[in-house]
């Protein structure tokens, strides 16, 4: 009880971060002090200046408008990767936590088989098979990252259905999804809500990771690791290109683990 | 005039099947319960009691657990009907309370939900309908304040009102017959009383049959009618309370009945 009353700097400095952030992208999907798309031959390269306040890339973008766009983008491949990934995975998870035997053996196996692959090999490999292009990266990574939620949620789903509440609902007459998702999903939500906001950090390393390497978000459209892959080309004639979006990477992650790690610690 | 014929259990066996060797914890159960009935079912620890109790109620697996007998419900056998059939009965017909109130209430849903919860299931009634019987179930289980309560979480109540949710919870849909799993033994004993009056006046007023499982004789004594022994798996004697109290033909329940502890005034 006495250390409710401590305060929680973590949920403090994440909130704010997070928050900051998401604001910067909301304005972005409406306003960007220029086009994101629109080059300008004469600002080429345009160092940090009043009518640039990250300066210009070399085509001559406006790098701000480009953030502002980019981390949207960003965020948006993040969220769809968690949503996909926490849905199914929370299937197949309770599927495999609640019955157990051999349907648990068979979905668990393949499980671990999906987890010994890095995530970022995964996807690269449905990229393969799907195309490159920003949904294709969504559906992917979604993909890849069902195995880590899917465990989370079995071994939850493990811990729960034995106890006596459990045993009380099926008493009660309550059907075996009623249990599993009215009964038993619930407890899980402060387990898995940490799971998900670490999973939204990896998912926004892996977008950027992906673009970097050329195979996630296609051009123009803008995206953190996108403008990262192409700033390192001109990495001393103009370091800003690179710095901002990095630093934006960074702060979004940031942000997000310190609220993820606040929300654990709160439970 | 004979009160109608319930719950008949006749040559229940029970067989574990998950380790290696199959392993019997029942051996021949058999038992009637008639309308508006109390039946204690006493024995020590491990005597096959609440496991007798937990396969009339339809909670044990199917799959490691081998069951032999029959369990007609009227005249459905539950061991061997479908599980539709079977889901229908529960909560519906047979209610049960467990031991331990502290861990058999949901901790993330409010106690309104949860008493609700059988209505939810098995019957349409609206919202504020089903608010309402949950009210009503509340204040007939003598708590007070039922509407602040209805709002509460498991975690605010002490142990003794959580059980009396419990017992809301398992009678709202006027079930014939309520399990009781050792229902006083985590209470205390003012509690325990208080319990065992609630169950009293549960089954004077709604003709409910109650099973109750105990190790306590004492209480099996105030509340029931019947009472089977058991030990080690087997029903080694059955009859009425009083018959069984005054002339115990075994061994094992002159005993049982010896631990009762006694008020022994010192210079008497």
């Amino acid at each position: 009880m006495k250390d409710r009353k401590k305060k929680n700097y973590n949920l403090i400095v994440g909130g704010t971060i997070t928050g900051m952030t998401l604001l910067f992208v909301l304005i972005g999907m409406f306003y960007t002090p220029y086009d994101p798309n629109v080059m300008d031959a004469s600002a080429k390269f345009a160092g940090i200046s009043a009518k640039h306040l990250m300066g210009c890339d070399n085509f001559g973008r406006d790098i701000l408008s480009r953030v502002m766009k980019g981390a949207g983008t960003t965020l948006g491949v993040a969220a769809g990767t968690v949503l996909i990934g926490t849905f199914f995975g929370v299937i197949v998870g309770a599927v495999t936590g609640y019955f157990g035997g051999i349907l648990d053996e068979i979905l668990m196996r393949i499980n671990d088989a999906v987890f010994a692959f890095p995530s970022i090999l995964l996807a690269l490999v449905f990229i393969s098979l799907l195309g490159s292009g920003t949904y294709q990266v969504v559906i992917a990574l979604g993909i890849a990252f069902i195995p880590s939620f899917a465990r989370i949620v079995r071994s939850e789903f493990i811990k729960y259905k034995n106890m006596d509440y459990i045993k009380n609902a099926r008493l009660q007459g309550a059907g075996h999804l009623r249990i599993m998702f009215v009964h038993i999903l619930p407890n899980t939500f402060t387990v898995l809500l940490s799971a998900i906001m670490i999973g939204f950090n990896n998912a926004v390393l892996a977008e950027a990771g992906m673009s970097f390497l050329g195979i996630g978000v296609q051009p123009p459209q803008a995206s953190l690791g996108r403008m990262l892959s192409e700033a390192q080309s001109y990495l001393m004639r103009a370091p800003f290109y690179a710095i901002f979006p990095g630093v934006t990477i960074v702060l979004m992650v940031l942000g997000f683990s310190l609220l993820g790690d606040a929300l654990k610690r709160e439970e | 005039m004979e009160k109608e014929l319930l719950l008949q259990v006749k040559n229940l066996n029970i067989e574990f099947h998950d380790h290696l060797i199959p392993e019997t914890v029942v051996y021949d159960f058999d038992l009637e319960l008639r309308e508006g009935e109390i039946v204690g079912l006493v024995g020590e620890s491990g005597s096959g009691k609440s496991m007798s109790a937990l396969a009339i109620a339809g909670l044990l697996s199917r799959r490691d657990m081998k069951k032999r007998g029959q369990i007609l419900f009227h005249d459905t056998d539950l061991l061997s009907c479908g599980r539709d059939v079977l889901r229908k009965i529960q909560g519906n017909e047979i209610g049960i309370i467990f031991q331990e109130p502290m861990t058999s209430l949901n901790p993330v849903r409010k106690i309104g939900w949860q008493v609700e919860e059988s209505l939810r299931i098995h019957t349409d009634l609206s919202r504020t309908e089903r608010y309402q019987r949950a009210i009503e179930m509340l204040k007939s289980v003598e708590l007070e304040d039922a509407e602040r309560i209805y709002h509460q979480y498991p975690h605010e109540l002490s142990g003794g009102m959580r059980q009396r949710v419990m017992i809301a919870a398992a009678m709202i849909c006027n079930p014939r017959i309520l399990i009781a799993d050792e229902p006083t033994t985590a209470l205390d004993v003012t509690i325990q009383a208080q319990i065992v009056e609630l169950l009293k006046r549960m089954n004077k007023e709604k003709q409910t049959a109650i099973l109750f499982i105990s190790h306590d004789l004492s209480l099996v004594k105030q509340l029931c009618e019947r009472v089977i022994v058991m030990q080690g798996g087997y029903v080694v004697e059955t009859g009425a309370v009083q018959e069984i109290f005054d002339a115990p033909k075994e061994d094992y329940t002159r005993k049982l009945i010896a631990a009762i502890p006694k008020v022994v005034r010192k210079n008497a």
